[in-house]
């Protein structure tokens, strides 16, 4: 009865999960270039950017489509409702991995923190694990997200500990320092972009938004 | 504060039983959507809500159905009962007379002559139902001669004339193209201040854009009552789920 609209959806959900495999792409390269110092491959994330850019226009509008064509209601209007929202903060992963990957293009390279190899891992898996929880409508996946970004949190508090005494002790270092603490920031934002995908996930299959300690990305 | 309470409710039509054991409560100065399958009995419920069932043959309602604490079966008239609780139909059934006549009908039956009571008791009901513009200079032609949508409009205008307490609706729009229905979910938004409203709708857009609380009935039983809000968000029982997202039906 509804076999088109049910392609619809399965269309949607392939097209989160390229968007999802291009934005764990953009943050793996940014590490990469990032921890290689490799200036060409960071060049490289701004053009992947785009592609993202542009996935999240095709998605939006599909969602668009479908809710003008479908006028859905229950778990149909809250699988789209939630993929919009979600969209806005995949595109904005994007973003942040493309900001890091010009700071590495941008920066004279001469630090770099231990932790970054480990911060880019953990939130690629938690970007990967909010897209499949929401398309695989798996919501103990969700809540691992959720309680991961802990594991995040907490590296960004050690880099930000370990700068503060670097320019204690080495007040020329400030600038660098910023650029880490920068970089730091955007992995930590890209954890909390991740936990709000995790909860759009959480609210397309249970249905009810929990009121949590706020840990919203802006 | 409720309106209709119903409690326990059975109807039989002869050996087939329509309607099992069906509890819940119509809040006042509010719109209560009934939706559903073709068959599910939200219809023969809101006939029960008046007592349109009992003109057929081998109908029996057992439970009680209360309208402000009084049972409308067992201590009611059922001509008070009619003057209380409206009902406007699918098909637009104007009287074959004039604009003016249809609405001062019921009036004139009820005992009122007086030509300019007559006159306020029009106008009223034809503003109320948003009417009044479109047949203020015509109110001596037939009401027949009135698109499908201002008959439906003048029908609710009709049905006001009494001053009920509740009217109910069923499937009101459904022969009505998208304008005019417009008008009318508007003009039903604008009546539950005065009066409640119970409609019985297979557009469950219109449910969603109309009523404070929708209940879901699959082959005569209730099977959820909630907030419309919730119930076309978060349905709680799964054969809701499965209906208003057109899985089956």
């Amino acid at each position: 009865m509804r076999g088109r609209f049910d392609k619809q959806l399965e269309q949607l959900n392939d097209m989160l999960l390229d968007m999802g495999a291009h934005i764990e792409k953009a943050i793996a390269m940014a590490k990469q270039a990032l921890l290689e110092r490799d200036i060409e491959l960071a060049k490289k994330v701004s053009k992947l950017e785009d592609d993202i850019d542009q996935k999240e226009k095709d998605i939006e509008g599909l969602c668009m489509k479908l809710l003008l064509q479908q006028q859905p209601v229950a778990r149909d209007l809250r699988l789209i409702s939630a993929a919009l929202k979600m969209l806005t903060d995949m595109e904005r992963i994007g973003d942040q991995a493309s900001d890091i990957a010009e700071i590495v293009a941008e920066s004279t390279p001469v630090l770099t923190q231990p932790q970054f190899a480990e911060m880019a891992d953990a939130v690629i898996k938690m970007v990967m694990q909010s897209v499949e929880a929401f398309v695989k409508k798996d919501l103990q996946m969700a809540k691992d997200v959720i309680k991961y970004d802990d594991v995040v949190d907490g590296l960004f508090e050690s880099v930000k500990v370990e700068l503060i005494e670097l320019i204690r002790a080495d007040a020329t270092s400030g600038e660098q320092a910023l650029d880490l603490l920068m970089v730091a920031k955007y992995f930590e934002r890209i954890g909390d972009h991740a936990v709000n995908i995790a909860k759009w996930a959480r609210y397309s299959i249970a249905g009810r938004k929990k009121s949590e300690p706020k840990n919203s990305a802006g | 504060m409720t309106a209709f309470e119903i409690n326990n409710v059975n109807l039989f039509y002869s050996d087939f039983q329509a309607l099992h054991d069906v509890n819940l409560k119509v809040n006042k100065h509010e719109i209560t959507a009934f939706i559903g399958p073709s068959g599910c009995g939200k219809s023969t419920l809101l006939r029960a809500l008046n007592r349109m069932n009992d003109l057929i043959d081998g109908c029996r309602v057992e439970g009680e159905v209360l309208l402000n604490g009084v049972d409308i079966y067992k201590e009611m008239d059922v001509n008070v009962l009619r003057k209380r609780v409206g009902m406007v139909f699918q098909k637009p059934n104007p009287f074959p007379m004039s604009v003016y006549d249809n609405i001062a009908y019921g009036p004139r039956v009820h005992g009122i002559k007086s030509k300019p009571q007559l006159n306020e008791i029009v106008e009223r009901c034809l503003r109320d139902a948003a009417i009044w513009d479109e047949v203020k200079d015509r109110l001596k032609k037939s009401a027949l001669s009135l698109s499908g949508g201002q008959q439906q409009r003048l029908c609710i205008a009709r049905s006001l004339a009494v001053q009920p307490d509740v009217l109910l609706m069923d499937e009101p729009t459904s022969a009505l193209d998208p304008i005019s229905t417009a008008k009318i979910e508007e003009l039903v938004i604008q009546l539950k201040k005065q009066y409640t409203v119970v409609i019985v709708t297979h557009n469950m857009q219109q449910a969603t854009r109309i009523s404070d609380n929708t209940g879901f009935f699959l082959m005569g039983e209730m099977i959820e009552y909630g907030k419309t809000s919730d119930i076309f968000s978060v349905p709680s029982d799964k054969r809701t789920e499965d209906y208003i997202t057109g899985r089956f039906g």
